[in-house]
């Protein structure tokens, strides 16, 4: 059984269709990279697997139940956020959102997943940008969750910052968890994911493992793979291209 | 589940004490004000009553009013324009936690407005009444943070997260003077005196003033009346708002 599924599903707001039918399932264990420029429905899929917005038509479950359920108890999600309370340490946002779960990490386990040993007694307010992340990436991850959302995780991030994050989700999956990552650095796809899902204009455009898509395309690299997918939708390309 | 609500009203209150916009400008307006308008002016009476004693009860209504107003007002609308909300909402959070913890913030620190005013009264403005006066009067201002509340909630769920303060501060301030919550509400000039019955403010003073037995307008029961009204009409808005909020799509 899937750990993630959505069936058909499409989604209106007023006269824009965000997504026109879409299928995707994600399997235990799996991390699954949702691809696409940005407004091509990549966060409305998250935000309906999260139970945040109802499908228009169609049907989403995560562990074979509704996404807003006691279903909420076994995933995190680190979604894109403008601001976060600054006047609160890393260690007490980590226990707040650790009380929401009913059997979390131990608080110094989830430190240490998220790599903030040493910085967890400072304010959200006086960390650095990659420091921010990584304490958004606890926050996913202190419930003890089977599966993760992690929609754009490591936008303006720089490199360094951004591998290391790598290495966090590469960790969870180790452990058995599943992800649903959105990204679009088509190298963080290539790095992670298990299967990579092109979504453009509320559409799935290809699915396959990274090789897969590749071999589909005749491109060497996902990069050009990307591009030659979006090619075929002209008038795509000039977003791609931005 | 309950460790939700006390660990959320827990590190809600901590993370307001820490922002000095919050923590120090709630508690030091009102206590400025009475400073200046209460306790310099203790000399003089409105009608039997004296002036520190009597303005002792309206800065009290103000300072409850900012404390709830800034928590619920400015707090919402910025956590709920800049994404945090959101967050909140796809965690397992009990979705009352995050309100109810606001409630505690606002109860609280309208608490700690009330009883330096009281303090101050006591020590320096020869404010002297029985004990049950004292306590009758200090838990009636405190439990008018929930009807602002309502109103401090209507407001941070329509306005945007840079402009809610400014927002807040222009509905604040003004509801404050006309309300008679500055000066004793008869200096005003009559037109402005026949505006007050439209304000919650206004209200709320006349109930605080009924308890120091100052001759009020009205009945105490109209005024509580007027503020459930009040409190439950904006608490429609907010409904209003917050369901509206939950159908938006962003990003």
């Amino acid at each position: 059984m899937p750990v993630a599924e959505l069936r058909g599903v499409t989604k209106r707001h007023g006269q824009v269709e965000a997504l026109r039918g879409i299928d995707l399932s994600i399997a235990p264990g799996e991390l699954l990279a949702l691809l696409g420029p940005n407004g091509a429905g990549k966060t409305t899929a998250v935000r309906i697997l999260l139970g945040l917005a109802a499908p228009t038509s169609g049907e989403a479950t995560l562990f074979g139940y509704h996404p807003a359920s006691q279903a909420k108890l076994r995933r995190g999600a680190l979604l894109q956020v403008a601001k976060v309370p600054e006047t609160l340490k890393v260690r007490e946002h980590i226990e707040l959102f650790s009380s929401y779960y009913e059997k979390p990490l131990p608080i110094a386990e989830t430190i240490a997943a998220a790599g903030l040993a040493g910085i967890e007694n400072r304010l959200f307010g006086a960390l650095s940008g990659g420091q921010k992340q990584r304490v958004l990436f606890a926050l996913a991850i202190c419930g003890n969750p089977d599966m993760l959302f992690l929609d754009e995780p490591t936008v303006g991030l720089d490199v360094e910052s951004r591998r290391a994050l790598w290495a966090r989700i590469r960790g969870f999956v180790a452990r058995g968890g599943s992800v649903l990552l959105t990204t679009h650095y088509l190298e963080e796809a290539d790095a992670l994911a298990h299967r990579v899902a092109v979504i453009d204009r509320g559409r799935i455009a290809a699915e396959g493992t990274p090789a897969e898509i590749k071999a589909q395309t005749g491109t060497s690299g996902l990069e050009d793979a990307f591009l030659a997918i979006m090619k075929e939708n002209v008038n795509a390309l000039e977003e791609v291209l931005q | 589940m309950n460790r939700a609500y006390w660990m959320e009203s827990k590190m809600e209150l901590l993370k307001m004490a820490r922002l000095k916009q919050y923590s120090l400008s709630t508690v030091a307006f009102p206590l400025m004000f009475y400073c200046f308008f209460g306790l310099a002016m203790a000399p003089f009476s409105q009608g039997a009553t004296s002036m520190s004693k009597y303005l002792l009860a309206t800065y009290g209504a103000f300072g409850v009013m900012g404390a709830t107003l800034y928590a619920f007002g400015a707090g919402v609308a910025v956590e709920r324009g800049l994404g945090w909300m959101e967050v909140k909402r796809a965690s397992p959070m009990p979705p009352a936690a995050y309100f109810v913890a606001k409630g505690v913030v606002s109860l609280t620190f309208g608490a700690l407005v009330v009883t330096l005013l009281f303090a101050l009264g006591a020590i320096f403005g020869g404010v002297r009444m029985p004990a049950s006066q004292w306590l009758i009067m200090w838990g009636a201002l405190v439990a008018g943070a929930i009807p602002f509340g309502a109103i401090g909630l209507a407001i941070g769920s329509f306005a945007g997260p840079n402009s809610a303060a400014n927002i807040v501060n222009m509905i604040y301030l003004p509801m404050g003077f006309l309300g008679g919550l500055w000066m004793p509400i008869e200096i005003l000039p009559k037109a402005l005196q026949h505006l007050a019955p439209w304000l919650p403010s206004y209200h709320f003073g006349q109930i605080a003033l009924a308890i120091l037995r100052v001759p009020v307008q009205g009945s105490v029961l109209g005024h509580v009346e007027a503020l459930v009204g009040f409190g439950l009409v904006f608490a429609g808005v907010a409904w209003i708002g917050q369901s509206r909020d939950h159908q938006k799509m962003y990003g």
